[in-house]
């Protein structure tokens, strides 16, 4: 930071600091090798995703009952399923679903969290004790069997699982924030706020929001973590998506039983696409938590 | 005062507890099926299905369903299995035996190897090694365990052939070949949860290690290592002793994926097959017992944290 | 234990030479301490002072060797007791920090582990020293009796979270003392405490200092502090020591511009507003690791020549051990004021009739059963328009709450009756009409807290306008522009955040949003505490036009006596949610006065110099959850009565003279009789 020379007026005492501005954040990222890796994985499948049908080499449901389980080769360089399909295709094609299902489910339950956070924390008192209670009863059960209890009730369908992981996420997510909100609370702006005839839900969203913000951002990224993770792993349960859609938890799930028999290639590339995902997440979430705290 | 805390705090477990049984009972009465025809399967009459069910009671209105379910658990007993027949009990007990195995094992593992490194990366906060370590637990807690568990299947049991695939041993196994059995199985829980443990232990650490109390301990003419042990760790070290408690939540979660794969008799596989199975009295049972485990856990970290911090034992005393 | 210590060398204790210190900023270097040479001899206390960035604990930092990860000294030599503490190894240090040197910093109990017990941590200083655990405890229970407290081993029994600011302060000392250091170093030791116990704990340190014969060095930018406890003084500006000499040399032959100015900032011998205003030094304080040409001080300095810009100042010798790093050190008695102020209108001294606001039986409890804690008790207060009402108690005392009580913003108990301009006051900021908003309005103590960090300065002045004022489009511009150049702030500050804005300006900030809608009456709460000494006169300055120009009423809380003085018509001294006194300013300062007014100024060091004998309070301030009976402050009275009805009997606030009202059983006539009048020479006959 380098600091301006003012021309000071009698009596005063002032200096004024030049902002490392927000730009140069931007450009800090871009030289953190973890961020460039991280973000050209990331980039990779949800090209993947969007252009799936067009990169893919086959038809990722079309059955070649005479190619089953066929080695990797130059024809197919994932080799092939149980029924004849095509794994490179089918894991190309696999990352829509999880792409498209995991970002919107976080994306609720931020939403959804917020909310509630703000709510909590700002008012507090009964109110908070409350939600409090609720918040621990539905968190009282772990999130995979609180997730597929209810899946199993309503159906598998993408919907539900946004609608699920979202709703479980919330409370989660509330609680980050809720925080968050108690810790502004102790400043003293929002006093000043009250004493401008601020009222209670103006408070909460133009003067306490932008402050915990970034709190939300970070929360949200790690989420969609484990919103990709809980998506994979409700499909390997059987309750995501269904077959035939291609998708890479239920492609494992569906082939695991085949190891023993060592038909590896079916489970391990569907496998090492999951880790590459949620790898490249972690190192962009990283890089940008590292450079918003240098 | 201490106990009218804790008695406080146990009313409250029990509270809760309840609401869940509430849940966990409409959850299955939501679930769509009618138990009758999934166990007698779709070519049986009406009628057969009809007298089926009024054998088991699903028939009644459900507060009676609900009321006669409570009534038995206060008694000891969990129901019957729709699926089985059979009393529900000797299967949600063996279960739970099987996973508090695989959970103690990870839990073993996880606890020393996380607060090792957690701390090991706040003392060099910054550097390298913490970079590795903090990098390493972010990436290993989001792969799920299904697909460490996929990899790890097929490097050491498939290719290298040193472990077997299943985690189930015949009964009566030795317990070093048990051992074997749950070898792979654990290492994905553990990877899971290094991740949460060793962050949470870094930051208490790095906040304890920045603090007045540990600089006017330098000052005093203290050696580095004196400062750590005997002025640092005992304060960073309290928040994580209590997240361990609360991690118990992602370990049965991962226990239900990592018992699946392995096909391993576990209390996470028996709430599986029963919600597939519609055996409404199984998944309850089961479902249940894995939230009171779960309320025990977080009731112990609550009242672990409460002793061990004087700040809050003394107001708590008050 | 002193046979354990090597005998000490001849020679200062801590000799200081050319000292420099650079820290590492973004891969480029910053020097913040530049040639910086002193000494403390055996014995012998020095006072080490300046504003924030003037790297005064940069200094102590480097004594020890322990600074930042990014800092280093590049140049010049310590020497502790004859031994360079840079060139020690690792053992050598240890053993350097365990028996030579000891440190006692600002917030006590932040200074001791939690987790803990305050016996066990003493006790460990005797066993670095190699004393087995019995002794130790034996020896550290000695300690405790040393620094006055009465049952060592029930207060080693304790948490340091259980122990109160003056207490928990008091263990540090020990601590820092046990090892019977040759150099004691206080940074700021007092600052965070009340002032009677802020007096306490300095006799204290005085006190030990002689009876074991240690070298203090006493960091404050608290000028009267360090006036009272040190016999030498340094003056550190942005890095550089600019004048030393003995605090009778440094604060009343002050041969060095910066050091008239700060001292000049300070409102003294009974200043008040309506005779002038406060003079400022104008520009504005340097960052830290700046590399100047010339003198440091050259942009600020009225007394500036060329020479000054190109080459820095060598150390002038002015009488022994009086130096000055000044060209123009022989002119510095003429310096004329810094801050003109012509045309001003400063005001009229009174006096106040009309009532603007009246309180009266004003409770407030928080918590309830045993817990309960009272902080306003039965308060009965009237504010006249256009005055200023001092504030004035230690910590318990209800000030704030009382402030925040009137604004709204916490809700009295039931009964409570509060009225503005003759209309009631309801209790819930959301029951009150827009006009009465708009009429009250506060100035906070913090600015960080006090402003919304993401907000643009533009966006925090127009709300009130907006919301209370309702002003909107051209008109809210040229109110904005008015209230912009009445807090002496520039256009171009608007564009910019809070976080990119020193303390002073954002101070202004704040209180144009208290302005903006027109108030009636500002509560200033502790306005200039948080900034530097040279900041808090341009604020003050500040609101004094202020209120001379909007004609608003002022109800200003603060702990510093001087500065209360200074902007105050009257006077109310609060005591553990009681009022103990109010009256105009000057009768409540010079007395007769309540005997907790009396031990409040005696504990208040000023650099007027000494006053009569300190009074002595005895104990604590007593817990609000369980306040005395009767006179609440009889606990502590060195005037309790010996008839017991002190004990018993809660005195009411009765007019004891026309307009000043006290809450004590013993007649006005009396306390005239016993209280020695308080000695403050008229302003204009300044001393040389």
């Amino acid at each position: 930071m380098s600091a301006e020379l003012i021309t000071a007026s009698p009596g005063e005492v002032a200096v004024a600091h030049a902002y490392a501005a927000p730009p140069a954040q931007w450009r800090l990222l871009l030289r953190k090798p973890t961020f460039l890796v991280g973000a050209a994985i990331l980039l990779f499948w949800v090209v993947c995703a969007v252009f799936g049908h067009l990169i893919a080499p086959y038809d990722p449901l079309a059955q070649q009952l005479l190619a089953k389980n066929a080695a990797p080769s130059g024809a197919h360089w994932f080799g092939t399923d149980s029924l004849g399909r095509d794994v490179l295709s089918r894991v190309i094609a696999g990352a829509r679903d999880i792409l498209t299902i995991a970002p919107v489910a976080t994306l609720l339950g931020a939403v959804l969290g917020t909310a509630l956070g703000l709510v909590m924390g700002y008012f507090g008192g009964i109110v908070d004790v409350l939600l409090s209670r609720v918040v621990e009863a539905v968190l009282a059960l772990p999130v995979v069997i609180v997730a597929f209890l209810f899946i199993v009730a309503v159906g598998p369908s993408s919907l539900t699982l946004i609608i699920v992981i979202g709703f479980i996420f919330a409370p989660l997510i509330a609680r980050t924030v809720r925080t968050a909100v108690l810790v502004e609370g102790q400043q003293d702006y929002l006093s000043s706020a009250r004493l401008l005839g601020e009222r209670p839900g103006y408070i909460m969203i133009a003067e306490i929001l932008p402050n915990v913000l970034p709190v939300i951002v970070v929360e949200f990224t790690v989420r969609l973590g484990y919103a990709i993770f809980a998506v994979a792993t409700l499909s390997f349960l059987g309750f995501g998506v269904q077959q035939p859609t291609p998708d890479w938890g239920a492609d494992i799930a569906a082939n695991y039983g085949l190891l023993g028999a060592g038909y590896w290639w079916e489970t391990l590339f569907p496998a090492l696409a999951i880790a590459s995902l949620v790898m490249a997440l972690n190192l962009v979430t990283d890089s940008i938590e590292q450079v918003l705290s240098s | 005062m201490l106990t009218l805390y804790l008695l406080r705090r146990v009313l409250l477990a029990i509270v809760t507890l309840w609401l869940l049984s509430l849940i966990v009972f409409l959850a299955g009465q939501v679930l769509p099926g009618d138990p009758g025809r999934a166990v007698l399967g779709p070519l049986a009459s009406e009628s057969t299905v009809r007298a089926y069910d009024h054998q088991l009671g699903v028939d009644r209105p459900l507060i009676v369903q609900y009321l006669s379910w409570v009534g038995g658990l206060l008694h000891g007993n969990m129901g019957t299995s729709y699926a089985f027949r059979s009393p529900v009990e000797p299967f949600v007990i063996s279960a739970l035996g099987n996973s508090a195995k695989l959970g103690l094992l990870a839990l073993i593992v996880i606890v020393p190897l996380g607060i090792a490194g957690g701390v090991l990366a706040a003392l060099y906060s910054g550097r390298f090694i913490d970079r590795v370590i903090s990098l390493t637990g972010l990436a290993a807690s989001t792969v799920p365990e299904f697909v460490s568990g996929i990899v790890l299947i097929i490097v050491f049991a498939i290719a290298l052939k040193v472990l077997p695939v299943q985690a189930s041993t015949s009964p009566g196994a030795s317990f070093g070949d048990q051992l074997d059995h749950l070898i792979l199985p654990v290492i994905p829980l553990v990877l899971v949860l290094f991740g949460y443990i060793a962050r949470m232990a870094r930051a208490g650490t790095v906040e304890a290690l920045d603090s007045d109390y540990a600089r006017t301990a330098t000052l005093k003419g203290l050696p580095r290592r004196t400062v750590i042990t005997r002025h640092v760790l005992r304060n960073s070290l309290l928040p994580t002793i209590t997240v361990i408690a609360t991690q118990t939540g992602y370990l049965i979660g991962g226990l239900v994926v990592v018992e699946q794969l392995f096909n391993y008799q576990g209390i996470g596989r028996l709430v599986l097959t029963a919600a597939n199975n519609k055996d409404f009295p199984m998944l309850e049972a089961g479902v249940l017992v894995v939230g009171v485990v779960y309320m025990v856990a977080t009731l112990i970290a609550d009242v672990l944290y409460t002793t061990l911090n004087p700040r809050l034992r003394a107001g708590v005393a008050r | 234990m002193s046979e354990q210590q090597p005998e000490p060398e001849p020679g200062p204790t801590l000799a200081v030479e050319h000292l420099e210190i650079t820290y590492q900023v973004r891969g480029q270097d910053r020097p913040v301490v530049r040639d910086v040479s002193f000494a403390v001899g055996r014995r012998e206390s020095y006072g080490l002072v300046g504003e924030s960035g003037s790297g005064k604990s940069t200094v102590a930092l480097a004594l020890v060797r322990y600074l930042a990860r990014n800092g280093r000294v590049s140049g010049g030599s310590i020497s502790i007791n004859g031994v360079n503490p840079l060139s020690l190894s690792p053992a050598g240090l240890r053993n350097l920090r365990a028996r030579t040197v000891s440190m006692v910093y600002q917030e006590p109990s932040r200074a001791l582990n939690p987790s803990i017990k305050a016996g066990r941590q003493i006790a460990e200083v005797f066993e670095i020293a190699g004393l087995d655990r019995r002794s130790s405890f034996e020896s550290a229970a000695d300690m405790l009796r040393k620094v006055q407290i009465a049952d060592p081993r029930r207060v080693m029994d304790r948490y340091p979270h259980e122990l109160s600011g003056g207490m928990a302060q008091r263990v540090v000392i020990a601590m820092a003392l046990a090892a019977e250091p040759a150099l004691l170093i206080l940074d700021e030791p007092t600052t965070a405490l009340d002032a009677t116990v802020e007096a306490e704990i300095l006799e204290l340190i005085a006190g030990l200092r002689q009876e074991l014969s240690t070298s203090v060095l006493f960091i404050s930018h608290n000028l009267a502090v360090v006036a009272k406890m040190c016999d030498r003084v340094g003056v550190l500006y942005a890095g550089e020591l600019i004048e030393e000499g003995t605090a009778e040399q440094v604060f009343s032959e002050s041969r060095h511009p910066y050091t008239v100015g700060l001292i000049r900032c300070i409102p003294r011998r009974g200043q008040r507003k309506d005779q002038g205003r406060l003079d400022a030094i104008p520009g504005f304080l340097p960052q830290p690791g700046r590399t100047a040409s010339g003198c440091v001080f050259a942009e600020r300095c009225s007394l500036v020549i060329d020479e000054c810009r190109t080459a820095p100042p060598p150390s002038f010798d002015l009488e022994p051990g009086h130096s000055s790093r000044c060209y123009r050190h022989a002119d510095v008695a003429e310096l004329p004021r810094m801050t003109a102020y012509e045309g001003e209108d400063l005001g009229t001294a009174g006096p106040f009739t009309t009532p603007i606001v009246a309180i009266s039986s004003l409770n407030k409890t928080f918590g309830s059963g045993e817990n309960a804690v009272r902080a306003l008790a039965n308060v009965n207060l009237t504010i006249m328009r256009g005055e200023t009402l001092g504030l004035v108690g230690e910590s318990g005392s209800g000030k704030t709450t009382l402030a925040r009580s009137l604004l709204g913003l916490t809700s009295p108990d039931a009964g409570s009756v509060m009225e503005f301009d003759g209309v009631a006051l309801p209790a819930r900021l959301g029951g009150r009409p827009i006009e009465q908003l708009k009429a009250l309005q506060i100035v906070f103590q913090n600015p960080d807290s006090a402003l919304n960090r993401r907000r643009s300065v533009r966006w925090l002045i127009s709300q009130p306008l907006h919301r209370l004022a309702g002003l909107s489009g051209g008109r809210l511009a040229e109110r904005l522009n008015d209230l912009v150049r009445s807090v002496r702030m520039e256009q171009r500050h608007l564009s910019l955040r809070p976080g990119q804005l020193s303390g002073g300006l954002k101070q202004r900030v704040a209180i144009a949003r208290a302005f903006g809608g027109g108030p009636r009456l500002v509560v200033c709460d502790e306005p200039t505490s948080a900034l530097d000494v040279s900041v808090q006169a341009a604020i003050l300055n500040l609101l004094a036009d202020l209120q001379a120009k909007e004609q608003v009423t002022y109800l200003f809380i603060s702990h510093d006596l001087g500065v209360v003085r200074y902007l105050s018509d009257r006077i109310a001294v609060l005591y553990l949610g009681r009022v103990m006194e109010i009256g105009p300013a000057e009768q409540v300062f010079s007395g007769p006065h309540h005997p907790y007014t009396e031990a409040l100024l005696s504990a208040v060091p000023s650099l007027d110099g000494q006053r009569a004998e300190r009074i002595k309070l005895t104990g604590e301030i007593p817990s609000a959850a369980n306040p005395p009976s009767g006179c609440v402050f009889h606990t502590r009275c060195p005037r309790r009565l010996a008839s017991g009805v002190c004990d018993l009997t809660e005195p009411p606030l009765e007019e004891v003279e026309p307009g000043h009202f006290m809450s004590c059983h013993i007649p006005l006539s009396e306390l005239r009789r016993l209280q020695l009048p308080v000695q403050d020479a008229a302003p204009d006959s300044m001393q040389k």
